[in-house]
């Protein structure tokens, strides 16, 4: 019994890292929740962390910081249009299985310096990697460019972000960087991820949520258009009436 | 100043809302139309989701024309058993657009579609109007010439004569009910009050005065942009309330001065200028559709929300 126990404990060991333990991230964000009230417009998130050894500092490349910041994930229709006898029209259409509505990437040096491609494709750290499309219609032979297209209008949006060297490291031991979350942010559960690398390989990483929610009359608003709709309704009705009436009554009280 | 919308979820700035409202309210109050046909492609323009800029744009277009429904009622300018008349074959017509908004939708290409309505539609009455407006015009600068109010045509020669004391009529009730379903079909498929519309088809197939027909066309307006509005808040939730309320406190007291304005201009000018607007915004949803646009790809969100 005792011995099926430790093998096992053995076995969970020998398939992590080797260097793991060596080298833990501790890491925090200014603030744990955004709140989006009627007069948001973004909000800078601070994240900052430590590197914690029991060994001394190791030999090699110097140790590198990644962070990513995912909105929650969502599947997006991507059309394309093109010339049809004389006009534009959208034709063509990829279905993107799921694209987070906010990613944001910082580093303490170009991506693709700090990171391989083979861990990229483990961790899901990079814009294209974190984008999951399956399965594009036997019709679209170039479904790349649809996924292409979608990051390039989000990175137009500001909804996607590379920002390379903009984390800190001091004494490779402490780091620092901020990410600017844009006014037209959607809600929902944020992740933040960070990541240590040496010599292109993922060491530690860490992980924390980050609430983005709507909050006072925006909360309540939201929320009655969704579950009282006709009363939602109503009320706006009535909202647009009594504003005309009223208007139209200010404006004959004035002229007499 | 900036404000989040919590339906559209996005942020935009405060006054430039109130100023887009404001703009609309005045020609609805001048012309009689919504504005609909202007405000929703401006709503597009400043970021607004098209969803969200159809549903909250039907409901900015109550507040406008109920404002200015009330200065035409004051005034004793609204023929209330024509609009009456009107709603009638509205309703009819707009149940029917819904389901034939819903059937195209299914095919895909809804927003080519409403896209070529505007042009076609806008396109042929901005320049009858604008001819037509443009001869009465010179007709009016001669002396001596005469103008021929009443052009007997097919529309006298229908049964089920009613009275229309108002607008000085005595016609079959079967051309208002048509114009009235016809306008409620447009409305539900291109989101708009359908005044531009129902102002050409009054003056110039029915033969009102054109001073009874902007108040008895916002009468209209008002109910079918009501159904409109109370549809897409049941159905996709996409009605902003606090955009609405931020382009009608604009709209509301655009209308006001569009109806003053209104007055004070001849009614051959009036139309010269509704036909330009018209053929305006008409110029520019053919240009988006013939010239390459700038971004082949667009991005629609599934599920979200």
């Amino acid at each position: 019994m005792l011995r099926r126990l430790l093998s096992t404990l053995l076995l969970a060991f020998a398939t992590l890292p080797a260097d793991l333990g060596a080298e833990e991230v501790v890491a925090g964000l200014s603030q744990n929740q955004v709140a989006i009230t009627a007069n948001f417009d973004g909000s800078d998130i601070l994240i900052f962390g430590a590197v914690k050894r029991e060994a001394p500092l190791p030999e090699g490349p110097p140790l590198e910081v990644i962070v990513a910041v995912s909105g929650p994930q969502v599947p997006v229709m991507v059309r394309r249009k093109s010339r049809q006898m004389g006009i534009w029209v959208n034709t063509d259409s990829v279905e993107v299985d799921s694209a987070p509505s906010f990613y944001a990437v910082a580093t303490s040096a170009p991506l693709s310096e700090i990171l391989t491609n083979t861990e990229d494709l483990r961790y899901k750290i990079s814009t294209p990697r974190a984008i999951r499309s399956v399965g594009a219609p036997a019709t679209i032979s170039d479904s790349g460019n649809f996924t292409e297209a979608l990051i390039r209008i989000r990175t137009e949006e500001e909804l996607y972000q590379l920002l390379e060297g903009t984390v800190e490291i001091s004494d490779q031991t402490l780091f620092s960087t901020s990410i600017s979350l844009p006014a037209n942010l959607t809600e929902g559960d944020y992740t933040a991820r960070i990541f240590l690398t040496r010599d292109g390989a993922v060491v530690d990483a860490y992980e924390t949520v980050l609430d983005v929610r709507k909050v006072g009359l925006e909360r309540i608003l939201y929320n009655l258009a969704h579950q009282q709709a006709l009363l939602y309704g109503f009320l706006s009705l009535i909202l647009a009436i009594a504003a005309g009436w009223g208007a139209s009554a200010a404006f004959a009280a004035l002229r007499n | 100043m900036q404000i989040y919308l919590p339906i559209a979820e996005v942020s935009v700035n405060l006054l430039l809302l109130m100023g887009l409202g404001g703009l609309v309210g005045v020609l609805s109050g001048m012309f009689g139309v919504g504005g609909g046909f202007l405000l929703t492609p401006l709503l597009f323009f400043i970021g607004i989701p098209p969803a969200v800029a159809v549903a909250t744009g039907a409901n900015q277009i109550v507040a406008s024309s109920v404002s200015g429904v009330l200065a035409h009622l004051r005034r004793r300018t609204v023929d209330m058993r024509m609009g009456g008349v009107l709603l009638a074959g509205g309703l009819v017509g707009a149940a029917a657009g819904v389901k034939i908004f819903n059937v195209l939708k299914g095919m895909g290409q809804v927003d080519l579609l409403v896209t070529l309505f505007y042009v076609v539609f806008l396109g042929i009455i901005g320049t009858l109007m604008f001819v037509e407006s443009l001869n009465a015009i010179r007709r009016a600068g001669k002396p001596g010439a005469r103008v021929k109010r009443h052009k007997h045509n097919w529309v006298h020669n229908l049964p089920i004569k009613m009275k229309f004391r108002t607008s000085g009529l005595y016609i079959s009730v079967i051309p208002p009910l048509m114009v009235g379903a016809l306008v409620g079909v447009l409305s539900a498929i291109m989101g708009v009050g359908g005044g531009f519309i129902m102002v050409p088809a009054m003056i110039y197939l029915l033969g009102m005065p054109t001073k009874v027909v902007v108040g008895t066309s916002l009468l209209q307006i008002i109910f079918v942009t009501a159904f409109t509005t109370m549809l897409h808040a049941v159905t996709n939730h996409t009605v902003d309330i606090l955009l609405a309320l931020l382009l009608l406190l604009g709209g509301v007291v655009g209308a006001q001065i569009g109806t003053r304005i209104g007055t004070k201009l001849r009614a051959e000018q009036l139309r010269v200028l509704l036909a330009g607007l018209v053929l305006l915004v008409c110029g520019k949803l053919a240009l988006e559709l013939l010239l390459r646009p700038q971004e082949l790809y667009s991005l629609a969100p599934l599920g979200a929300g």
